[in-house]
């Protein structure tokens, strides 16, 4: 039976009636999402996931797929300093001369040559999966070799549209690492107009690998991002990821963490700075499946004006998964009175010998530290300034690529002066 | 330099400060006593422009300026330095930053030229051998983690970096040892000269054998009831605040 589909559902399933035989990959499996879509639609506040985060927003537009564009057509984005790394760069959600210098060790393919899809959550229906699913067009399939360390990738999600109609970017990503294999990933999502960005990155991670995930996350005022991680963490490898959100009128980003093997590691950082009417969720779920596993998150966000975030994190230690060490903590800073801040933790607990802790604080800047700083000589909004970044330096000191870290910290500035005064 | 007349402020619409007047020459040193609760503070955050403090008559001109028509920053850029009582912690800021910032906010704002990193450096170790603090403490982030005295001993090492026409010390030597308290009086004696004025707030008697004021000013209720000179604070300090409190009753 259908669900009585909204105008979005109906876009995103007819851009995948007029696609479909032209997708890569199993036919089969976009089908069944298709199906799962067309009973389930878009989530409403309704379910206990998406509680938070309203798509009412989506309903005014009527995603299209983007007509393609040459590859030639060469769109520079400020954010893009050239010495972080080698590119791979995805415009308008399709890869654009994915061969560029790669470090050895590194092998790439793109997913429309050799698609990867499967549905990486556990039989539940997943909105931002199952739309990725039924509608991927391009992506990297990247692989690093055993033993390898290929320094430092930029993946670049850049929207670049001049159409007057909305479109959705869909694109799907496949970062396998090796036994023993390092990369830092410094990826980036910005762009022009209005369109929906779907990116999801599937990550795969052997013993004794370690991947450090660095995200940019800047995207147009008018867009919206709904994008997802899926990792699956070996023995004794490590997952570090730091991501910054900025951008969007409507984000979510969901983290899928499997940690599977004995001492496999997770440790995350976020800040999201949101102001006008922007609203940004970050949405995560860490499994804890093995013994010895460690979980580190700290997320905190600055709000401003009538923007609303949301931090949703649950913890579940499964039954044998004992001297399990997670920690979760949330933090907001509220710079005006109409900032909104939504913070659920969860902890399901199932093993005897864990140590799991989870905290949150909300506040404002204190007006003792303005007074302070003026005092010296200070003007009043370089304090305020000043507060906030000191506020989110704790964060992204965590950001061991040293490069990685000027660009984040030149985004925080960027957006604090963009300020309305 | 500072001229206060008739100055009156409330706190939470309770009365503190109920007419005092008080002038304070350039290059003399005037300290403040009086015991708890008489108003010693209230006036230093008044001074200072600190939010809250509402005044609720008289005038404070500092040059021949209206001080109290200037926000917090722009009595800094004037030349007035509040050394707290209280120094407020900033997580997150680097010492050596936020000295930085403070001394180029000033400077930009005087239409000076800013001083990069390296020259600030330079300029901050100085001053910070010169009173005894350890170098670590400009990586340390601000006030975190400080103990009594080196917080205190911060607020001096800004005092001789801002370098202000008018340091205002509010009780800048509680719960300092003899040592840190010679620090203190070291700096503020090394800017004593014909440009420099402060105001020292104090409880004790014991900071005025180090910083030899010019006046000594008895605050009590909210008003100045006695004036003279250094010999006033020895006086307080053998015979107590009580027997003034009777004389201005």
């Amino acid at each position: 039976m259908n669900a009585i589909l909204d105008a979005p559902a109906r876009g995103f399933l007819a851009c995948y009636e007029a696609t479909k035989n032209l997708l890569p990959g199993d036919a089969g499996m976009r089908e069944q999402a298709a199906r799962l879509f067309r009973a389930r639609g878009l989530p409403t506040p309704r379910e206990e996931a998406w509680k938070y985060t309203p798509l009412r927003a989506l309903n005014e537009f009527d995603f299209k797929t983007p007509a393609a564009r040459a590859a030639s057509e060469a769109i520079s984005a400020p954010a893009l300093a050239a010495e972080l790394g080698p590119r791979l760069s995805f415009i308008n959600g399709r890869a654009q001369n994915l061969s560029p210098e790669l470090p050895n060790g590194i092998r790439l393919e793109s997913f429309a040559e050799r698609p990867v899809l499967g549905m990486t959550a556990d039989g539940q229906y997943n909105f931002i999966e199952t739309l990725n699913v039924m509608l991927a067009a391009d992506g990297a399939v990247l692989e690093v070799t055993e033993g390898q360390d290929a320094h430092t990738l930029v993946l670049l999600h850049l929207a670049a549209l001049a159409e007057a109609e909305a479109v959705g970017l869909h694109v799907r990503h496949r970062i396998t690492l090796k036994r023993k294999a390092r990369l830092t990933l410094i990826e980036l999502a910005t762009g022009a107009g209005r369109y929906l960005h779907n990116p999801f990155i599937e990550i795969s991670l052997e013993e004794g690998a370690s991947l450090q995930h660095v995200r940019l996350q800047e995207e147009s005022a008018q867009a919206f991002h709904l994008g997802a991680v899926a990792a699956k963490i070996g023995a004794g490898a490590r997952y570090d990821a730091f991501f910054l959100h900025l951008g969007a009128q409507l984000s979510r980003t969901e983290l899928h963490v499997m940690l599977e093997e004995p001492s496999a590691s997770f440790q995350f950082g976020a800040a999201q700075l949101l102001r006008s009417a922007q609203h940004g969720d970050i949405t995560t779920e860490i499994f804890h499946r093995a013994p010895g596993c460690a979980s580190r998150q700290t997320v905190k966000s600055v709000i401003d004006e009538r923007a609303r975030g949301v931090f949703q994190g649950r913890i579940t230690v499964e039954r044998g998964a004992q001297k399990t060490d997670g920690y979760q903590m949330n933090q907001a800073l509220l710079l005006s009175s109409e900032a909104e801040i939504d913070s659920k933790p969860q902890l399901e607990i199932y093993a005897d010998d864990v140590k799991c802790s989870h905290g949150a604080t909300v506040g404002e800047i204190d007006p003792e530290q303005i007074f302070y700083l003026r005092s010296r000589g200070v003007p009043e909004a370089e304090a305020r300034g000043i507060l906030v970044q000191a506020f989110l330096a704790e964060a992204l000191e965590t950001v061991q690529a040293e490069t990685a870290r000027n660009m984040l910290n030149a985004a925080v500035e960027r957006w604090w002066e963009g300020r309305a005064q | 330099m500072l001229e206060i007349s008739g100055l009156a402020a409330a706190v939470n619409g309770q009365q503190i400060l109920n007419g005092i007047d008080l002038v304070v020459p350039s290059g003399e040193v005037h300290a403040i006593m009086g015991p708890n609760g008489s108003g010693k503070s209230t006036l230093a955050y008044v001074l200072a422009g600190r939010e809250g403090y509402e005044v609720t008559a008289g005038s404070v001109r500092f040059e021949g300026r209206d001080l109290l028509a200037l926000s917090p920053e722009e009595r800094a850029v004037a030349g007035v330095f509040l050394a707290f009582q209280y120094p407020v912690e900033l997580p997150g800021v680097g010492n050596a930053n936020f000295l930085r910032t403070a001394l180029n906010a000033l400077r930009r704002a005087r239409g000076e030229s800013e001083l990069d990193a390296v020259q600030f450096l330079k300029l901050a170790r100085a001053e910070a051998k010169r009173l005894s603090i350890p170098e670590d403490m400009f990586k340390r982030n601000v006030n975190v983690g400080f103990s009594g005295g080196e917080k205190k001993r911060n607020e001096v090492l800004q005092l001789a970096i801002l370098r202000p026409k008018l340091a205002i010390l509010d009780e800048t030597d509680s719960g300092l040892d003899i040592d840190a308290l010679k620090i203190v009086a070291d700096g503020v004696n090394a800017l004593r000269g014909p440009d420099f004025s402060a105001l020292v707030i104090t409880h004790y008697q014991r900071l005025l054998d180090f910083i030899i004021p010019d006046r000594v000013h008895v605050l009590l209720g909210g008003r100045i009831v006695r004036s003279g000179g250094p010999e006033l604070a020895r006086e307080l300090e053998a015979s107590g605040y009580a027997g003034l409190t009777a004389e201005a009753a």
